[in-house]
């Protein structure tokens, strides 16, 4: 296997990340003044690295394509964040949530990162509360914790069922007080589009000013990628519209290595798609598996009743409704992990016994309701439950709520190493936008949890071991020719988009990728599959490039430019999940291969073979290379996942 | 139950912030009532891009009522005639069959048009630079149950801090104010320890920001949190008028 250099520091698990900062090489004040760091992406990771870093000192030129800082998709998430507070006493650590994160992925994270994850998580808790983070209190004034899946514990913090908004607001506002003292140049409605290599390291950036439609350039001594994740690939997401993969796929068409991208989390809890005009998933929190109870009728009979509109679920019996994560699962019920409880909801759905559709399943607080009454639950989960009601037009209070898996998040992306930088030197990936975390499979309220870190306690350590060499280095002129080069090859690429003027709309071809994505690089996959989709996956592009249709100007706001800009990439990321799903012969996390499942239908690991993480590295025209890096646990022993007891 | 509509849509058009702007008729057919409002337009879209026409460009990301980007003034309302919805979430369910829907963007003097229904809201953004937040580094902070602060007060905070920021309540004023936004985030901060050190400092800055910016005066006619997709409550406009008096009284 080859042997890539992650840089992991020496020393007992958990010294490693004292052992580094106390080692690495800093950059003192005066230098930081003259030190320019470009951050792509203003959402957890991306706001809370800009604000650190300006707060360290250093010149930060910051990036979003939507209108504020604010929106970036971070807000959404609902849930919570994980730490390792025990503020409950019920046998917490950061040892146990470095474990239990670790186990959720299905052991394909890096141990010394996920151990660094846990032991950072206490102080973004002190962060945001030190913030005005309004989370939810006792009555007697400290914090309120509740559960979430995969976990014995409660250690999820959350504020209602609006902690990424409140996270991200408490992030933005310290951005925002930066921006107010002129250390964070603030670029709204700009697009990145590309990132500009001198030497061999990233100096810099092109991005689209989204509303002239001219080409700016942007020169950096470090470039930060904070630009989340590629579900949207799949079209059909609970990421937002504006959601894409394209700076990081940039990044990777640079050299930047391109880790596990098989890696993606189907949630189980969203709300059925409706009809092809559908644009996008809402996702109902995980937190509601706290309370709810899932099932599907028993008797086939019953779930076609239920179908054709002749019984409703509530005239069903107790005892011919089927609790199925709590008869496979005893020991964490409702509250197994993302892809177990998807995976189960879709067994049963594909048994008969879906509801709705044929493609839903019955997420039910009756129960909850009678042991707690309603003021409570309204006031645990009442935005949601307004939420779905609005959706549905169907009130959760007093039917059960229909659910069904969709594509929210992504585990892989840019290879980065214990720093956080990918392999391009200079260029780094916190956030969603890399792959370091969570190995092959998120649990639920990690992803804020893992994006703060990264960028408030993380990234503002590291950067500075690289920036320490830096402090010679003049700053960049943007009239450098590698970056008319590379805005000359943007320039180019816009142009031939724009003289297609074929027949077929963006969106209609991005429909049809999300068929072919779900249906053979979704929930289960299998070799003839994988291979069938990456046939489709090439005609596809052939069909964008030869017949999509963008009416208007190249420069000029274009939305339709900016989604075919965005497509285009996708389809390619789709090219490369399928690969890695083809060489990834066995079932981990979220990436289940219908060939490797125990007896019960669980996903079988290949430990022996597979224990790596695969890096994939940009060929030209030819088929991408794959380096392997190998995961060695040092300090734990690996298991077959269960959660049955 | 869900059916399909036949509407006509009477939609802002124009070309940029200083060009002149008018109306322009489109009529959909078969539009399902399951689909949100924005899924309309997406349809209305597809087919004006078919045509080899320019589509109508509007503010849109999260698609869940949360991220505060779309706006839409639809048939004289922000976000449309249904009640604590953003317009993404406002379904076709509240249009009948034969509807005309007239849509434009935000009008206000704060918010200039770039295009078409999408508006520049930045100076909300100013606003919070001025004095939106707590001044606090990284690290260094207490630990986070070193200070308990009272249930309610950390609910009121919570419902102050629901604001997305879409700018509804001052397209919804008839002077265009921005006092709710604006008494939002002076109230969630005000009301938790961590930001009472510089409650004063914060409500004066924030309130002479959005003044700056051409924000207009309080109208008291409860109009913006009639039209509040979040429920913000106008009791947080009397907490920042409280607070900005104590200030300047101190003054």
């Amino acid at each position: 296997m080859t042997q890539i250099n992650s840089k992991i520091p020496e020393g007992p698990l958990a010294d490693k990340w004292r052992n580094y900062k106390d080692h690495q090489k800093l950059v003192n004040p005066a230098n930081k003044r003259r030190l320019d760091v470009i951050v792509v992406g203003t959402g957890l990771a991306g706001a809370s690295a800009a604000a650190s870093l300006a707060e360290l000192g250093f010149n930060v030129l910051n990036f979003c394509i939507q209108d504020s800082p604010r929106r970036a998709h971070s807000i959404a998430a609902q849930g919570g964040i994980n730490a390792a507070k025990n503020y409950q006493n019920d046998g917490d650590s950061v040892y146990r949530l470095f474990y239990d994160t670790i186990k959720g992925g299905d052991y394909r994270a890096r141990e010394a990162n996920v151990y660094r994850l846990a032991e950072v998580s206490n102080s973004i808790i002190d962060q945001c509360v030190a913030q005005g983070v309004p989370f939810a209190r006792e009555y007697g004034g400290l914090l309120d914790n509740r559960s979430f899946g995969g976990a014995q514990v409660s250690r999820t913090f959350y504020a209602r069922g609006q902690t990424g908004q409140q996270l991200l607001l408490g992030a933005y506002s310290a951005l925002s007080r930066q921006i107010g003292l002129g250390r964070v140049k603030l670029y709204k409605r700009h697009e990145m589009l590309d990132v500009v290599t001198i030497e061999g390291r990233a100096r810099g950036i092109i991005a689209r000013d989204l509303v002239s439609g001219k080409l700016v350039r942007f020169a950096a001594h470090a470039v930060v990628v904070a630009t989340g994740g590629y579900v949207n690939t799949f079209f059909l997401s609970t990421n937002a519209m504006g959601s894409n993969g394209s700076a990081a796929w940039q990044c990777y068409k640079k050299g930047a290595w391109f880790a596990n991208p098989c890696y993606v989390q189907i949630h189980p809890t969203c709300i059925p798609v409706h009809g092809e005009f559908q644009s996008k998933l809402t996702l109902m929190s995980e937190s509601l598996r706290n309370d709810g109870r899932i099932w599907v009728p028993k008797k086939l009979e019953d779930a076609a009743a239920i179908r054709s509109g002749q019984l409703k679920p509530t005239q069903i019996k107790e005892e011919d409704r089927d609790y199925y994560l709590e008869r496979r699962y005893p020991a964490f019920g409702n509250l197994v992990p993302r892809d177990v409880a998807s995976r189960a909801a879709k067994e049963r759905c594909d048994a008969g016994y879906g509801v709705g559709s044929g493609l839903a399943v019955y997420l039910d607080f009756a129960d909850a309701i009678s042991r707690l009454g309603r003021k409570v639950v309204e006031e645990r989960y009442g935005n949601l439950f307004q939420m779905y009601e609005k959706i549905v037009n169907d009130n959760p209070y007093e039917t059960p709520m229909m659910i069904f898996p969709a594509l929210h998040y992504s585990m892989g992306g840019l290879w980065v190493d214990y720093e956080l930088m990918t392999s391009i030197p200079g260029l780094f990936a916190i956030g969603e936008a890399n792959f370091s975390d969570h190995g092959a499979n998120r649990l639920g309220a990690s992803a804020l949890m893992q994006g703060l870190a990264d960028g408030y306690f993380v990234l503002p350590y590291t950067i500075q071991n690289y920036l320490a060499d830096q402090i010679q280095v003049p700053r960049f002129k943007t009239d450098a020719p590698e970056f008319a080069a590379c805005e000359k090859q943007i320039s180019e690429r816009i142009a031939r988009l724009m003289s297609i003027k074929g027949k077929r709309s963006v969106d209609s071809l991005h429909k049809e990728l999300g068929h072919i994505m779900w249906e053979h690089i979704g929930m289960a996959r299998n070799a003839d599959g994988l291979r069938k989709a990456i046939d489709m996956l090439k005609q596809l592009k052939s069909e964008f490039w030869s017949n999509v249709l963008i009416p208007g100007s190249g420069a000029d706001l274009n939305v339709e430019l900016e989604k075919a800009l965005r497509l285009a990439d996708f389809i390619e990321i789709g090219e490369l999940m399928a690969r890695d799903s083809l060489d990834r012969q066995e079932s981990c996390g979220g990436h289940f291969r219908e060939e490797y499942q125990t007896p019960e239908g669980e996903a079988l690991r290949q430990d022996e073979k597979h224990s790596y993480v695969s890096c994939w590295e940009y060929n030209g025209d030819n088929e991408p290379l794959m380096l392997k890096e190998s995961l060695d646990y040092e300090f734990i022993v690996r298991q077959q996942r269960n959660y049955k007891n | 139950m869900d059916k399909n509509i036949n509407i006509t849509l009477k939609v802002w058009r124009q070309k940029g912030p200083k060009a002149k702007g008018a109306f322009e008729t489109y009529k959909l057919k078969n539009v399902s009532q399951s689909s949100s409002f924005l899924e309309m337009l997406d349809v209305l879209n597809e087919q004006l891009v078919s045509e080899g026409k320019e589509p109508v460009a509007f503010d849109h990301d999260c698609r869940e009522g949360i991220c505060g980007m779309c706006s839409l003034y639809i048939n004289g309302h922000p976000h449309g005639p249904d009640t604590s919805v953003t317009t993404c979430q406002l379904h076709m369910r509240k249009f009948d069959d034969g509807a005309v829907i007239t849509v434009e963007p935000w009008r206000s003097a704060g918010f200039p048009v770039i295009r078409d229904l999408m508006v520049d809201r930045y100076a909300f953004d100013k606003i919070i630079q001025a004095g939106g937040f707590v001044s606090v580094n990284t690290g260094g902070v207490p630990d986070a149950n070193a200070i308990p602060i009272p249930k309610k007060n950390a609910d009121l905070a919570m419902d102050a801090a629901a604001c997305i920021g879409c700018g509804a309540c001052v397209a919804a004023c008839k002077n265009g104010s921005a006092m709710l936004f604006v008494s939002a985030k002076v109230s969630q901060l005000a009301l938790l320890p961590q930001g009472q050190v510089e409650a004063a400092r914060r409500a004066k800055a924030m309130v002479a920001k959005m003044d700056e910016l051409g924000f207009g005066n309080c109208t008291n006619t409860r109009a913006c949190e009639a039209q509040c997709p979040k429920e913000v409550s106008i009791s947080n406009i009397a907490r920042l008028n409280r607070e900005y008096i104590v200030a300047k009284l101190k003054d």
